[in-house]
Formats: structure tokens, C-alpha cells, sequence
């Protein structure tokens, strides 16, 4: 079998205060392979975030291990990419400079990553606005900024926590839309956390259920569609669409 | 323009008359109260209603005014007391937003300095000028510390609390990138706080100025803060009032600079 690209192994991690310990993520166990593009959807405030944090070095898990490409996850921006709810472009940096910001702090801005990090704003039509200031922009093209940013530093994983919930819902359908398109044709491997059902059936090739806080794996719902080369926006058409939306809805208001 | 002007509706183009109208009556009334004092002071002097001896007059001030500028005395006070004040000034500055950058980098440090701090700042600073004269002697050096100690404890409290302020996402994000707090601090933290260490820098102008006046009063042989010290024990009052209008302009003018700097950058970037 091919070895998955990453691995969590049990993962429990609480968070201390002075007033206690609240549990946020209690023996979380799951695979991701290459290429591939996964969804976690879960209550709100069940710790799907803390969880991305967790995969991106940002906090260390308590219990349990986390493997990626089988060995333990140090941290190492260099191989994650973080997408965060807002674009935080920098107002005080053109829009070629902020997609430049993450080659600059890695020092690893060369002659060859920077004409990646070009030919990826002319790919994604941005190269006109590479001297505008991000308030220039729409919200769809700042957080496409936002993933070539991302996408610059080459990373093997992209973490994306909930990146459309700032955008009012018709930006939010098509951004969605373009994101995942150009996902897939970097062959990225993707996991999406979101608390839109709709968005994460649309988006994924795996969805998984995350139980209330303390968050563990209620279900993972492998998504299919007869359709061939599915982009995110016709797959909300296709026929399957609705029973995974019933499947996931009973999920989420299991215990409810 | 014209076109425009021509396109616009008959709505529009008296609401931007009316506007415009609002403009000029403002200003035309600024004047006018200007004008009014100034010749309300004259016109007393003059008829005997106050005494020009006390209260002096803007033409005596004139007077005066020319009499110094012409034998060099008063081109060497306003220089003393501008060079002193940009310098204390500088230091503020540089020493403010490096203060302030330190304690953004040790959180413990600045937990464990935070009361004292507070305590400085709340202090009457006007009551340590005698003893830095005594500490340090009267010299320039003295008058310029009494400067900086004016404005610093204020300016550092509100760079790092500005600082403490920055969005903590933006900081996540270099954290995401790989960044240490280096890259947070050049990245993110200093340039978001462009707008506020501007907002600052013009309080701390004034602040210095002040520091300036009150350590050239008590520990100088020049200056403005001299000059009104030496007219009022001389009862020269023309000559007072003469220094403090001059330090009105000054403090008029130095805000103004910064100002414009303030405006220009806002301008540029939102």
C-alpha cells in the first residue's frame, strides 16, 4: 500500500487555563494521501481549527503523533501551507510583494521561486494587479492573492480554515469554485475545515464528520460522483449532491 | 472639468455650492476673530484703557521684535530653543519606539516594568527639571534630557500598547509562514503601527517643546524659556509676551510638519 502522506496517530490536546482544563481534541486518528483533497466538518467551536493548528506545528499534540510523509511533523512551514479565514494581505505591500511575503521570511526568494510566484499571478490572472495595493482588489481576487501566496512557498500540504466564511455567499460559490479548480491543477493535497456542508461535499474527495467538543472522527464519508471532472460548482448540481448532504446533516445532529 | 460641471444635476451643484459657501465662512471668520483681538489689544493700548506697560501692544511687540532681530539676539534664543527641541525630540522618538519594541520582545520585562512606567508617566514632570539641573548642571545637555523627559514615559506606554494591539491573525500568518518574532516585529508589527507612531510623534513635539521652556527657565543663559524668565524679572513684558508668541508659532509650525508628513502617508496608503 502506499504510504500516506499524512498520518495522525491518536491525537488528544487540551487547552490549560487558570480556571481549568477544557479538552478540545480527544484521540483523533486519520490518513491522508497524495493528492488528495479532504473536508472536516463539525460543529462549531469543536476544535476543527485547533486541529489545523495542530497540523501545521503551530501547537504540539499532548498525546499521540502526527507523521508526515512517515516521519514526525516538525515544524516546517516549508512543506505546510496555512490558508486563515481573511486574506491578511498587507495594505503596505503591493500585491506582488505580499505574494513574495512567505519566499522572504523562509529566505529563499532566488531567480527560480520568484518566477514561480510570477507565473503563478499570471496564471491566475494577477499579474495586472501586481503593483495595486490589496484594497484594490475584490474579495474573490484578494483571497486567490491569498493561495498564490501560499502556493509560492510550494508546500505538500495546504491546510485551509474555513478561507471563504469573510466573503458574502455569491463570492463565496464562485471563490470556492476557482480555489478548488486551482487546487486540483497544482495537484495539491488539500484539507478544507468548514462549517458549510454544501461547500465541503462540493470541494472534497473525503469528508469527515468531527464529533462535539472534545473533537474526535464521528464518520468519515468517502464522496463520489458519477460525473466526470467534477469542478466544486458542478458538483453541487449533480444528482449524488443531496444524499451526502442528508448523510452529513443526520451526522452533525446525531446527538443532537 | 467643464463636462463634468455640465453634467452634474442642478441638485448636486447646490450642495456642493452650499458646501463650498460653509468653507470659506469658516476660514473668513477665523480671520476676522484674529484681526479683531489683535486690533482690540492695539486700540486699548493706544486710548489708555489697558496699560500698554503691563499688557504691552502688537505694535510694541513689532517693535521689539525687529529691534532684536536686528542686533542677532533673537535669531540666536528661537535657534537655541528650535535645535534644542528637535534634538530632545529625535531622542524621544528613537528612544520611544526602541523602548517600546523591547518590551513587545520580553513580555515578562514588560510586566515587571509596566508600574514603574505608569508611575513616571503620571509624574509632573515639571517637578524633576530643577533636579536634573542640580544632577547634571545647566548646560544644553540638561535642558535636553528635561526635554526628553517630558514626552518619553508617555510615548513608550502608547507604542507598546499600540504594539500589543496588532492584529494577533497577522501574526498567526507569519507564524504559518515560518517567521520568528523578528520577522513579526519588521513584517507586521512596525509597519501597521506607521499611523500611530505618527499620531505620537505629534503629541511628542509638543511635549518636548514644553520639557524645553520649562529647563531653559530654571537652568539657561539663552533660549525662549530664558528670555521670558530674564524679561519678567527685568519687567520687560514686551519682550515676554514677544517670547511667548514666538513659541506659539513655533509650536504651530513644528505640529504642522508633522502633520503634513501624517497626511501625505494616510494619503498614500488607504
Amino acid at each position: 500500500m502506499e504510504q500516506s502522506l499524512l498520518e495522525v496517530k491518536d491525537v488528544s490536546y487540551a487547552y490549560h487555563t487558570k480556571s481549568g482544563e477544557t479538552p478540545a481534541l480527544s484521540h483523533i486518528s486519520l490518513a491522508v494521501s497524495k493528492g488528495e483533497f479532504l473536508a472536516i466538518v463539525g460543529p462549531s467551536g469543536c476544535g476543527k481549527s485547533t486541529f489545523l493548528d495542530m497540523l501545521c506545528g503551530l501547537l504540539k499534540p499532548e498525546i499521540g503523533e502526527i507523521l508526515l510523509n512517515g516521519n514526525p511533523l516538525e515544524f516546517s512551514a516549508a512543506k505546510i501551507g496555512y490558508m486563515l479565514q481573511k486574506d491578511h494581505l498587507f495594505e503596505w505591500r503591493t500585491i506582488y510583494s505580499n505574494v513574495l511575503l512567505g519566499l522572504e521570511i523562509q529566505k529563499k526568494k532566488t531567480p527560480e521561486t520568484i518566477r514561480h510566484a510570477e507565473e503563478l499571478l499570471l496564471s491566475y490572472g494577477l499579474d495586472k494587479f501586481k503593483d495595486a495595493r490589496p484594497s484594490q482588489l475584490s474579495g474573490g481576487m484578494r483571497q486567490r492573492a491569498a493561495l498564490i501566496r501560499t502556493l509560492a512557498l510550494d508546500p505538500e500540504l495546504l491546510l485551509l480554515d474555513e478561507p471563504f466564511s469573510a466573503l458574502d455567499y455569491q463570492t463565496r460559490l464562485s471563490v470556492g469554485d476557482d480555489i478548488g479548480k486551482i487546487i486540483k491543477k497544482e495537484r495539491k493535497t488539500a484539507i478544507l475545515v468548514t462549517h458549510d456542508i454544501s461547500e465541503a461535499i462540493s470541494m472534497a474527495d473525503r469528508v469527515i464528520v468531527f464529533s462535539k467538543r472534545p473533537a474526535g472522527v464521528q464518520k468519515i464519508i468517502p464522496v463520489e460522483f458519477s460525473m466526470p471532472d467534477r469542478t466544486p460548482m458542478s458538483s453541487r448540481s449533480a444528482p449524488e449532491f443531496k444524499n451526502y448532504f442528508n448523510e452529513i446533516w443526520k451526522e452533525l445532529n446525531h446527538d443532537a | 472639468m467643464m463636462h463634468k460641471l455640465s453634467s452634474m444635476s442642478a441638485e448636486q451643484k447646490t450642495y456642493l455650492q452650499g458646501q463650498k459657501r460653509n468653507a470659506v465662512l469658516v476660514q473668513i471668520s477665523r480671520f476676522l476673530i484674529f484681526i479683531l483681538f489683535i486690533g482690540l489689544w492695539e486700540g486699548c493700548a493706544r486710548l489708555g484703557i489697558i496699560d500698554s506697560f503691563i499688557f504691552s501692544s502688537p505694535s510694541k511687540i513689532l517693535y521689539a521684535m525687529t529691534d532684536m532681530m536686528r542686533n542677532g539676539t533673537l535669531i540666536q534664543h528661537v535657534s537655541i530653543t528650535l535645535a534644542e527641541t528637535m534634538i530632545s525630540f529625535a531622542l524621544v522618538t528613537v528612544l520611544g519606539i526602541a523602548s517600546a519594541v523591547l518590551l513587545w520582545l520580553f513580555p515578562r520585562l514588560s510586566a515587571v516594568l509596566e508600574p514603574y512606567l505608569v508611575v513616571l508617566n503620571s509624574l509632573p514632570k515639571s517637578a524633576l527639571a530643577p533636579l536634573l539641573i542640580v544632577w547634571l548642571g545647566s548646560n544644553m545637555k540638561t535642558i535636553v534630557i528635561a526635554g526628553i523627559s517630558v514626552a518619553i514615559f508617555g510615548a513608550v506606554l502608547n507604542l507598546y500598547t499600540g504594539f500589543c494591539e496588532t492584529d494577533p491573525d497577522k501574526l498567526k500568518l507569519i507564524r504559518t509562514l515560518g517567521g520568528s518574532k523578528a520577522d513579526s516585529l519588521f513584517k507586521v508589527v512596525l509597519p501597521s503601527s506607521i499611523p500611530l507612531i505618527l499620531s505620537v510623534m505629534k503629541v511628542n513635539i509638543g511635549l518636548s517643546l514644553i520639557g524645553i521652556v520649562i529647563g531653559e527657565m530654571i537652568g539657561s543663559k539663552s533660549g525662549l524659556g530664558y528670555l521670558i524668565i530674564y524679561s519678567s524679572q527685568v519687567f520687560q513684558l514686551t519682550t515676554m509676551i514677544m517670547s511667548i508668541v514666538i513659541l506659539c508659532v513655533i509650536a504651530i509650525l513644528l505640529y504642522g510638519i508633522i502633520s503634513l508628513i501624517q497626511k501625505c502617508y494616510l494619503k498614500k496608503y488607504s
